[in-house]
């Protein structure tokens, strides 16, 4: 090969065929199998090596797609998942997979399962460590990883298939794998990049490389005119709506694009269209905008200094909202207490970091605007739409794709307003796929938080008074900011019985991104106080730490803080007590000397499900067509978490089939009733009772036709239901049932909205219908030398109320572990810095250790069946059980998160004598 | 003319063409491409992997060659004896499979990465690097080819064609340790290899010691590797005057105090690897 490379073609062998493409100079490999090759079963995370999941075999060795150029493959082997899928070894991993619930949103799944298979050919049965090895270039930001070493083990031990997986209808209480598994092994599931049709043209946002800058913009019609392929650039003055959203009404303050000022390094102030060749080449330092620079509050200490610059003109002092909480006298009880402690507490920005940055496209279907993307919460998303484009929500269809993890940051706006207004604008199909930086840089964080905190007990450990002031930086905008400094207080406390207690949580404005939802909205950022505190004081006492916290647990009948009285479903102490043998055997240890030190840390969380004191419906819609399928309009958001599992295994005992027999449809604007938003631990308590309504719904219609009673077993059995009460069958023959428009002849629609009542200002009330509940128990060994931190086992107890799916809730738990790991031990986004996904870190495969999973329940009256939330409880306990492993371990207590080995070493020397 | 990608075999050729255009030099591409983010290429682009004498790894007299494109993976599996223990165990640490798998020995150092998993190493081996150009060949040690951050002696015209590592005393032993916020993945904080050798007394009779990430460039610590000599290895102390050429600065992942206060602790740790196995 001593001549160049034509650059008009590279032949090469992909999945066993020979192919030809054309790319670029310097494209890469990835891009071309995606987007010339019709590889999309080949996913991009971050453009950089960092993440894996482009991983491809060149030549049988395992390598990042995204890092070699197209030219380099040359005359090579290419192998992507879809064409190992042909491997026998494809479907025994694969089936391992799925039994083992390896595979939650799917989007690192190609390259794990490539990874693992390049593996498991060279070693057909691989240890754990040797697994770890092969996988360990790959992130996952679902599952904690502990299923997927499961997996592969799994299959080199040639035990593919979970040998506990039950048979049977799948009804509530059953661990079955999810029923959307399948496309998720295959690599065929879509997500929102994988769905734009080939002629759709490409969109690019520009954006502000300042926290704080003045912009005017050139002659951009003379630019877009001059650059060949673009198409048109977009600005605020192309919006024909209002040029502002946000997820609660009241504090909509986000522009889609910055005018005049920008507010944040990342924010939009412009977007490009055009041909995808034309927008790959674009070098934007050509687009002629003028930055200047201004003084910016990049810190909430800057934003309510005197003089600070103001953000939003109505919201003096940089203060976005407060939330407060106060029952009893707090002071008092803590001038009466035996012993009081005291701390200061600080935590950083913490990314999502899901391995699918924010995607889709855009098309006109008619004079309908149609946007598919990435989404948890469709219908906020269109409400959202339709005041930016000025138009009626029914002209706005949202078809969510496979979303890539959510987390809470794809509850808000990201690409959707942009290629929305570029589909309207040039009434061609259009795409865009944030690149990692830039999702990094624009979407929402978990809010950092300094707070102040105080607790007092008496001599025997009783729980007086509580204390707490948190400041949050919410960021440019509000997004979710209110609802985060809603929750902290009414959550800071824990699940305990504190009679005298007084919190306020503040939202301040800064020139940051904005942060937002994000797993538990900011309670993990207080339990991460209160938790740390409850050690210091059962310590001061000279009390068991875990009998301190099960001492003062919350029980039924016992008010919260807010007053609000449960006179069953308190789950908390159960958990605790739950955590009692582990914590024995730990406590009972030898510890070790030198520079290896180990330690043991326990910490509880509670978390309300569902919206504070406000109405949060859920409906869902079911019937049953003339050849006899029973369809579930399915509109919770499944981010990878299972919600269409769940949905469905609640709706079918509820309407007294196997959930083989159901078909989902959706989630779709069009086709789905408001299932409301995957956010708030909500979606198995309240969409899952209108999944068990419309459930039960279709049965009594079903059993009404047939004249049976309410036992009576309903099979399906070709165009007709066979309806058996006691030794009578009635066959009930669809076919001859007029069908409604929808094609249905029988049907349901319900709805459920749980029971709350406001808070007052005092913050008393009934916030939520159900808490759920938790403790964890973490191990850790430290290097002390170097501060490194190991986990080496986390025992996890959640009070779920009742068990819809143990399987998935051993998912949920381990996934939240890893995350609340990660915001203890190494995650901090700084803008400008950590953009990235080898500055900012994320838990990989080595850093999870095993985790017994405790399923804890205590029925809760609303929930369907009794089952309670489940998805942010999993990480509230993480961090502060890990911070007090650390103390437990080392003395040193640790009040920064997260603990790097540079900030822990340094308080081990500073706690030397 | 349009730009074009040239992937010769023939070294002559591939040093043709340096010079006489703008032209990016690539060969693992896993350095290349995140620099580059979305950035479009100009200029033309001239691949190395696939010049021969680019590849393998072989006895050279009484010393060793690494090609410069050798991969990571190709070192970790390579057939070395016990003083390569270090480079070995660092190419296991450069990111995960997939890096090893694409990055190469010379990519690494071209880069010139302040925190270069393979500098420490390749400096207790003595290494030098070979280039290539229109003045034919010459040989820098290692030291002096990495001048600075993101900075080489390399020459416009000049390609790196391989590593030499002198002859190592048959007994020496290396090891690597690096430090990082989490197990894979993880650009180190700081990082110490090692290679070393012990009289039949116990006695340390060869000794290389070099960190990285502490400084602009990885540095050996010739006070201390002279100090050692003669010392059993549990009698080693390091002081804060053996670490004078570091430089260690604050970043994202760690203080500088940090970096001097660990670097001791990873010497001792590489010494007892390299002579406990």
């Amino acid at each position: 090969m001593d001549k160049p490379l034509a650059i008009g073609a590279v032949a090469f062998d992909l999945n066993g065929m020979p192919v030809t493409a054309r790319p670029r100079l310097g494209e890469r490999l990835s891009h071309t199998l995606r987007e010339r090759l019709d590889a999309r079963d080949v996913k991009v995370g971050c453009d950089a090596g960092d993440c894996g999941a482009c991983t491809v075999l060149v030549d049988g060795a395992p390598v990042c797609a995204c890092l070699m150029p197209t030219h380099a493959a040359e005359g090579r082997e290419v192998k992507t998942l879809r064409g190992l899928a042909v491997d026998p070894l494809h479907a025994r991993l694969a089936e391992a997979f799925e039994a083992h619930g390896a595979a939650q949103c799917g989007i690192c799944t190609p390259g794990m399962m490539v990874s693992a298979l390049a593996l498991l050919s060279e070693t057909p049965a691989p240890s754990e460590p040797e697994v770890m090895d092969a996988l360990g270039g790959v992130l996952c930001r679902c599952t904690g990883y502990r299923k997927i070493v499961a997996a592969v083990v799994a299959t080199g031990a040639k035990t593919a298939a979970r040998a506990d997986e039950p048979a049977g209808p799948g009804h509530v209480g059953t661990a079955m794998r999810r029923v959307d598994g399948a496309g998720k092994t295959a690599g065929t599931e879509r997500f929102g990049d994988d769905v734009a049709p080939p002629d759709a043209l490409v969109l690019r946002v520009l954006r502000s490389p300042h926290a704080r800058a003045a912009f005017a913009f050139g002659d951009l019609d003379a630019w877009t005119r001059s650059t060949p392929g673009i198409v048109c650039v977009l600005t605020a003055a192309d919006i024909p709506g209002e040029n502002r959203f946000g997820v609660i009404p009241a504090f909509a303050d986000q522009p889609v694009f910055a005018e005049g000022e920008a507010r944040f390094r990342g924010e939009a102030v412009a977007c490009i269209v055009g041909e995808p060749e034309a927008v790959a080449a674009l070098d934007e330092a050509t687009i002629p905008i003028d930055w200047s620079p201004r003084p910016a509050a990049e810190t909430p200490d800057l934003a309510r200094a005197p003089g600070a610059p103001q953000l939003h003109a109505d919201r003096a002092d940089n203060l976005m909202c407060t939330g407060f909480v106060a029952c009893g006298d707090a002071e008092a009880a803590l001038a009466r207490a035996d012993a009081v402690v005291e701390g200061r507490f600080t935590t950083s920005f913490v990314e999502h970091a899901y391995i699918e940055p924010e995607a889709g496209y855009a098309e006109m279907q008619g004079e309908r605007i149609a946007v598919h993307a990435c989404t948890q919460a469709p219908m906020m998303d269109r409400e959202a739409l339709a005041a930016i484009l000025g138009r009626p929500e029914t002209d706005i269809r949202i078809v969510p794709t496979g979303v890539g993890g959510g987390f809470g940051s794809k509850l808000d706006l990201s690409v959707q307003p942009y290629l929305a207004l570029a589909a309207l604008k040039t009434g061609r199909p259009v795409r865009l796929a944030y690149s990692r930086a830039e999702s990094m840089q624009s979407t929402t964080k978990r809010h950092p938080a300094d707070m102040r905190v105080r607790i007092g007990a008496t001599s025997d450990g009783r729980l007086l008074g509580m204390r707490f002031d948190g400041d949050f930086d919410t960021g440019a905008y509000a997004s979710w900011g209110p609802t985060v400094a809603t929750r902290v207080p009414v959550h800071a406390s824990g699940p305990y019985r504190i009679a005298d207690y007084r919190a306020e949580a503040r939202g301040i404005h800064t020139h940051n991104p904005p942060a937002g939802a994000f797993r538990g909205f900011g309670v993990p950022q207080a339990a991460v106080a209160q938790e740390s505190l409850f050690d210091m004081l059962a310590d001061r006492l000279g009390l068991d730490r875990l009998e301190f916290r099960i001492r003062n647990a919350l029980t039924d009948g016992q008010p919260t803080v807010c007053g609000q009285i449960f006179a069953q479903g308190v789950g908390i102490r159960a958990c605790l007590e739950a955590l009692r043998p582990a914590w024995t055997e730990e406590r009972a240890r030898q510890r070790p000397h030198g520079a290896r030190l180990r330690g043991v840390g326990v910490a509880a969380g509670w978390y309300g499900c569902g919206n504070t004191s406000l109405p949060n419906p859920s409906t869902f819609k079911a019937g049953l067509t003339p050849d006899g399928r029973i369809v579930l309009h399915q509109g919770a958001m499944d981010i990878g978490q299972g919600a269409s599992t769940v949905m469905a295994q609640i709706f079918a005992t509820a309407l007294g089939v196997e959930v083989a027999d159901v078909t989902l449809i959706g989630a779709d604007t069009d086709l789905t009733p408001d299932g409301g938003k995957t956010s708030a631990s909500r979606q198995t308590f309240v969409s899952g009772n209108a999944a068990r309504l419309a459930g039960e719904s279709l049965r009594a219609a079903i059993l009404a036709r047939a004249n049976a009673g309410e036992g009576a077993v309903i099979r399906r059995d070709a165009g007709a239901l066979a309806i058996t009460d006691g030794a009578r069958t009635h066959r009930l023959d669809l076919t001859a049932m007029p069908a409604d428009p929808e094609g249905y002849v029988l049907r349901a629609e319900e709805t459920y909205d749980p029971p709350t009542k406001p808070l007052d200002a005092n913050g008393q009330g009934a916030p939520y219908a159900q808490f759920g509940y938790a403790a964890h128990l973490a191990v850790v060994e430290i290097d002390a030398a170097m501060g490194t931190v190991h986990p080496l086992r986390f025992v996890a107890a959640h009070d779920v109320g009742r068990a819809v799916n143990p399987l998935l809730i051993e998912g949920q738990v381990e996934g939240g572990i890893a995350q609340g790991l990660g915001m203890a031990l190494m995650e901090e986004y700084l803008p400008g810095r950590t953009e990235n996904l080898h500055d900012y870190l994320i838990p990989t495969i080595g850093d999870m250790p095993p985790v017994e999973t405790i399923i804890v329940e205590c029925t809760d009256a609303h929930g369907p069946y009794g089952a309670k939330g489940l998805g942010e409880h999993v990480l509230i306990p993480t961090a502060p059980a890990l911070l007090n492993a650390i103390a437990d371990a080392t003395g040193a207590r640790m009040t920064r998160l997260p603990v790097t080995p540079a900030r822990l070493r340094a308080a081990l020397l500073e706690a030397k004598p | 003319m349009d730009a074009a990608y040239y992937a010769p075999t023939d070294l002559e050729e591939a040093l043709g063409l340096l010079g006489t255009r703008e032209i990016s030099v690539v060969a693992g591409g896993t350095d290349w491409f995140p620099a580059r983010g979305r950035t479009p290429v100009s200029g033309d682009v001239l691949d190395v992997t696939r010049l021969a004498e680019l590849r393998g790894i072989d006895r050279d007299g009484a010393g060793w060659r690494i090609g410069a494109a050798t991969t990571w993976t190709q070192i970790a599996r390579a057939d070395l004896p016990p003083v390569f223990g270090g480079l070995r165990a660092a190419a296991r640490e450069v990111g995960g499979v997939q890096i090893q798998n694409a990055g190469t020995v010379a990519g690494n150092l071209c880069n010139a990465s302040p925190a270069a998993d393979g500098m420490p190493p390749f400096l207790t081996l003595d290494a030098e690097v070979e280039l290539a150009g229109p003045a034919g060949r010459r040989r820098l040690p290692l030291a002096d080819f990495v001048t600075g951050p993101r900075q080489t002696a390399r020459g416009t015209q000049e390609l790196v064609v391989a590593l030499h590592i002198p002859a190592q005393p048959a007994h020496a032993r290396g090891a690597f340790v690096k430090t990082g916020a989490r197990r894979y993945l993880v650009i180190s904080i700081a990082m110490t290899a090692v290679t070393v050798g012990l009289d039949a007394e116990g006695r340390i009779d060869h000794a290389r010691v070099a960190v990285g990430a502490c400084a602009p460039v990885a540095r050996r610590l010739p006070a201390l590797e002279a100090e050692m000599l003669g010392r059993r290895p549990a009698d080693v102390t390091v002081t804060q005057a053996h670490l004078a050429p570091l430089a260690p600065i604050d970043d994202v992942r760690a203080d500088a105090a940090y970096r001097a206060e660990i670097v001791p602790h990873q010497i001792s740790r590489a010494l007892t690897v390299a002579c406990d196995g």
